[in-house]
């Protein structure tokens, strides 16, 4: 072991103000290693990615590259030092080429003639080649596919000459056969002796791909190993400090009546685009249908449809038996419609408000809650308290702003508003996304107690794993349509990820 | 023919003023600052240009004064905006309210004295006896040829050379031109100050060239429409010569009918321009419903590195 670490930071701390994102953190990746940090959301793996790429700095602590001591005061810095970062969200000028985008920070020459861009253009193919790279260095970067935008931002920190490759989150927004395919291209890499290091939480990757795994929790360092001598069960138990129980999901009865059924929906998202294309779908009572899909393919939209927050032009409604003419949110709640929105503090609370004022958003016309046009203060606090308890809130007072609660609490808040005015249909939309595993736990139980009582869940989703494990039935929707459905029984895993990318689109054989 | 080249030479002459804001406009939108005190800026370059011409009698004396008070406004506004991250509408109101009560001010004394010939023309008997083209440039003067010089320039500057890059990934995304190693906050701020720079330019075009007189409020709006045609010329400096030469075009016409003795009256015919300027951004709007504006992606969003996404 006398060969210096690519990189090792020793005793890292990182503050933003009163939270302590990064305790005291020792990580080390040797040279040409895919080493793999492993951690649930907000355990602290980007910060730490951020500080190597020069995004943040530490507040305390020190980094060493190739065995020398360095301060990387900002994004520049960490380039010098060969340490190219591809983000979550990709660092991509939509308007620009592929190629504009990655020659943007060279700085060899100030006049940019034809000839120079071409000339850049075949050296930029050079380097992709070299690595296995396919991209479309002419086209604007807006008009590429997510992989696609991927594989520039990976050229790019190639072609600016990076040896330790960054990458935070890397198959959040890939389909499961894109992300075999950067798999395949993080291994080219290693083997031309790149040392590439990801943040995932995603256990099956970590076993596919890394070399070595380091498990991070609550902004700790829990330990690093090297693949072969873990399996997931352990990793799971590191990353969450307990092994994971998963949520009981009961037999359910064959369901009943149908709530929601849409026929031949077709709904534009502006710009000319159509967002979802003669879609057809029913939910019944007792039965839980998900939606996998990547995102961007129309479900956004569809969620905005049921809860009444966008127009469709064709195609027809009916909830509970009754059809709905226009699009209204009233309506959508009248008809005992509950929706958890994708982005739960910009469409579903207000967070500068507490927590008694956004749980009556939906209910305050009630009159258990106003009477004559006004609020009834007392009877309201006591019902937000009981709320608070029975769904297990964790929150300083009932008026603490809701933007101050934890991304689990809000949900958790989220959800005793909609599941307290007892929906009939439930439109969940990315419920779990950003939760840790235990809030997570919780939503799925919720859910689960939804079909018990005879409601209808719709189940929109990213994470395949959710969607699998709790649905009755599965949908798969791409380019803005049902392209396979499955029950239960017959989902598997690399099927949906086919259609999911849209390369299956004869409909599921048992259509209904 | 004859009256169509009076309305193209008088185009010319009323709208380089407005182009010299529209191109410096163009340079502060693309690095992502709004920019709404062209007004104000214009309004203080005519008046440090009027009391220091007045004062000398030089032009080499005028003109760097007005840059200097212009780059001095550029710096606050881009200390506002890009430092403190004051809201950008916000400042740049202030600074067209600030501007002009502080030229009405300083301009009191010297209202109303002429100045004529202050800005040398460039003749060029060669050109005399070509058709069309001689008439229009023959004799045009220094700033109107500067302002030819500044579009090309800042037309290749912003497609052709790396810094041009630099300032197409700054307006749309500054994480990404931070990532790469670009200075965000200096190279806002030298957009900022190089691009008052331009609009105080244009207020002393239009107090040199145009009217040669300093009057309170002479801008009369011109500043707000050099705002509207930098949106009409979607960001691009071509473009924006002939946005600025068509509201001349329109100003020039508002004056000629005026002259033939028509009876609308006067309020009406100066009231053309502007509600030309409503009907095309109307226009426009529906047309391009749906596309996207050309407008860089962060305008009007301050950048702070560490904030999350």
């Amino acid at each position: 072991m006398n060969e210096p670490h690519a990189v090792e930071m020793r005793r890292i701390c990182k503050q933003f103000g009163a939270l302590v994102a990064n305790d005291n953190i020792d990580f080390a990746a040797k040279p040409g290693e895919v080493h793999a940090l492993l951690g649930e959301n907000g355990a602290g793996k980007s910060t730490l990615m951020s500080m190597l790429s020069g995004v943040y700095r530490p507040t305390s602590g020190e980094i060493l590259i190739r065995g020398r001591s360095v301060n990387i005061r900002s994004p520049k810095d960490a380039l010098a030092l060969g340490i190219g970062m591809v983000f979550q969200q990709f660092r991509l000028v939509h308007t620009l080429t592929a190629a504009e985008n990655i020659v943007l920070g060279e700085k060899s020459s100030v006049w940019r003639g034809a000839s120079w861009m071409r000339r850049k253009t075949e050296e930029i193919g050079a380097v992709a080649e070299r690595f296995g790279l396919k991209i479309p260095v002419e086209r604007p970067v807006w008009q590429l596919s997510v992989g696609e935008q991927q594989r520039v931002e990976i050229v790019k920190v190639l072609y600016r000459g990076a040896d330790l490759i960054l990458l935070d989150e890397p198959t959040s927004v890939l389909t499961p056969g894109e992300a075999d395919q950067l798999f395949e291209m993080l291994r080219q890499l290693r083997d031309a002796g790149k040392t590439v290091i990801l943040t995932t939480h995603k256990l099956r990757e970590v076993m596919e791909i890394a070399d070595r795994i380091s498990v991070m929790r609550k902004g700790r360092m829990v330990g690093t190993m090297n693949r072969y001598e873990t399996n997931e069960r352990e990793l799971a138990q590191l990353m969450v400090g307990r092994a994971p129980a998963g949520v009981m999901r009961p037999a359910g009865r064959p369901p009943g009546k149908p709530l929601l059924e849409a026929e031949g929906l077709t709904v534009e998202a502006g710009k000319g685009r159509t967002a979802v294309r003669d879609l057809s779908l029913t939910v019944r009572e007792g039965e839980i249908v998900g939606i996998a899909g990547v995102a961007g393919n129309g479900q956004s939209e569809l969620a905005e449809v049921l809860a009444g927050l966008r127009p469709w032009r064709g195609g027809t409604i009916r909830v509970c038996g009754r059809e709905w003419k226009w699009a209204s949110v009233r309506t959508a709640i009248e008809s005992g419609i509950s929706h958890v929105p994708e982005n739960r503090m910009k469409s579903g609370m207000a967070g500068s408000l507490g927590i008694v004022d956004n749980l009556l958003l939906k209910t305050y016309r009630h009159p258990e809650r106003s009477r004559f046009g006004m609020l009834r203060s007392r009877r309201n606090r006591a019902w937000a308290r009981s709320l608070v308890e029975r769904f297990d809130v964790k929150a300083a007072g009932l008026d603490t702003p809701v933007r101050q609660l934890s991304g689990g609490n809000q949900q958790k808040l989220l959800f005793a508003r909609e599941v307290d005015r007892d929906p009939k249909l439930m439109i969940a939309v990315h419920p779990t996304q950003g939760l840790d595993i235990g809030a997570a736990e919780s939503v799925h139980r919720l859910l689960l107690e939804l079909r018990a009582a005879g409601r209808g869940v719709l189940l929109i989703s990213e994470d395949l794993d959710e969607v699998m494990q709790l649905s009755d039935r599965m949908l798969v929707m791409f380019g803005g349509t049902i392209v396979g459905e499955m029950s239960r029984e017959n989902a598997d895993r690399e099927r949906i990820g086919l259609y999911m990318a849209g390369l299956q689109d004869a409909p599921g054989e048992e259509a209904s | 023919m004859d009256l169509i080249l009076q309305i193209v030479a008088a185009a010319m002459s009323s709208g380089t003023p407005l182009l010299f804001a529209v191109l410096g406009g163009i340079l502060i939108e693309r690095s992502g600052i709004i920019q709404l005190g062209a007004e104000g800026i214009m309004l203080m370059g005519a008046v440090t240009a009027a009391l220091l011409y007045l004062r000398t009698g030089s032009l080499a004396a005028a003109l760097p004064a007005v840059l200097a008070v212009s780059a001095a406004l550029g710096l606050l506004h881009a200390f506002l905006t890009v430092t403190l991250r004051v809201n950008q509408i916000v400042s740049g109101l202030a600074m067209t309210l600030f501007g002009s009560g502080l030229s009405a001010f300083l301009g009191r004394a010297i209202a109303g004295q002429p100045m004529p010939g202050a800005v040398p023309k460039l003749d060029m008997p060669v050109l005399d006896g070509v058709p069309v083209i001689g008439v229009l440039v023959a004799h045009l003067d220094v700033l109107t040829w500067l302002s030819f010089a500044l579009v090309i320039a800042l037309h290749l500057y912003i497609y052709r050379t790396s810094w041009g890059l630099h300032l197409r990934a700054l307006g749309d995304s500054p994480p990404t031109a931070d990532v790469m190693g670009i200075p965000v906050t200096a190279f806002r701020y030298g957009c900022v100050i190089a691009g008052t720079m331009l609009i105080g330019l244009g207020g002393a075009d239009l107090l040199l060239v145009f009217s040669p007189a300093w009057i309170e409020d002479m801008t009369a709006g011109r500043g707000w429409i050099a705002v509207a045609l930098i949106i009409f010329a979607r960001w691009n400096p071509l473009r924006a010569l002939l946005c600025a030469y068509f509201f001349g075009a329109l100003d020039a016409l508002g004056f000629r009918i005026q002259l033939i003795g028509s009876s609308i009256p006067s309020y009406f015919l100066k009231m053309i321009p502007y509600a030309v300027t409503i009907l095309v951004l109307m226009y426009l709007g529906w047309r391009n419903r749906g596309k996207p504006s050309g407008s860089p992606e962060s305008l009007g969003v301050p950048y702070i590195r560490e904030q999350r996404l």
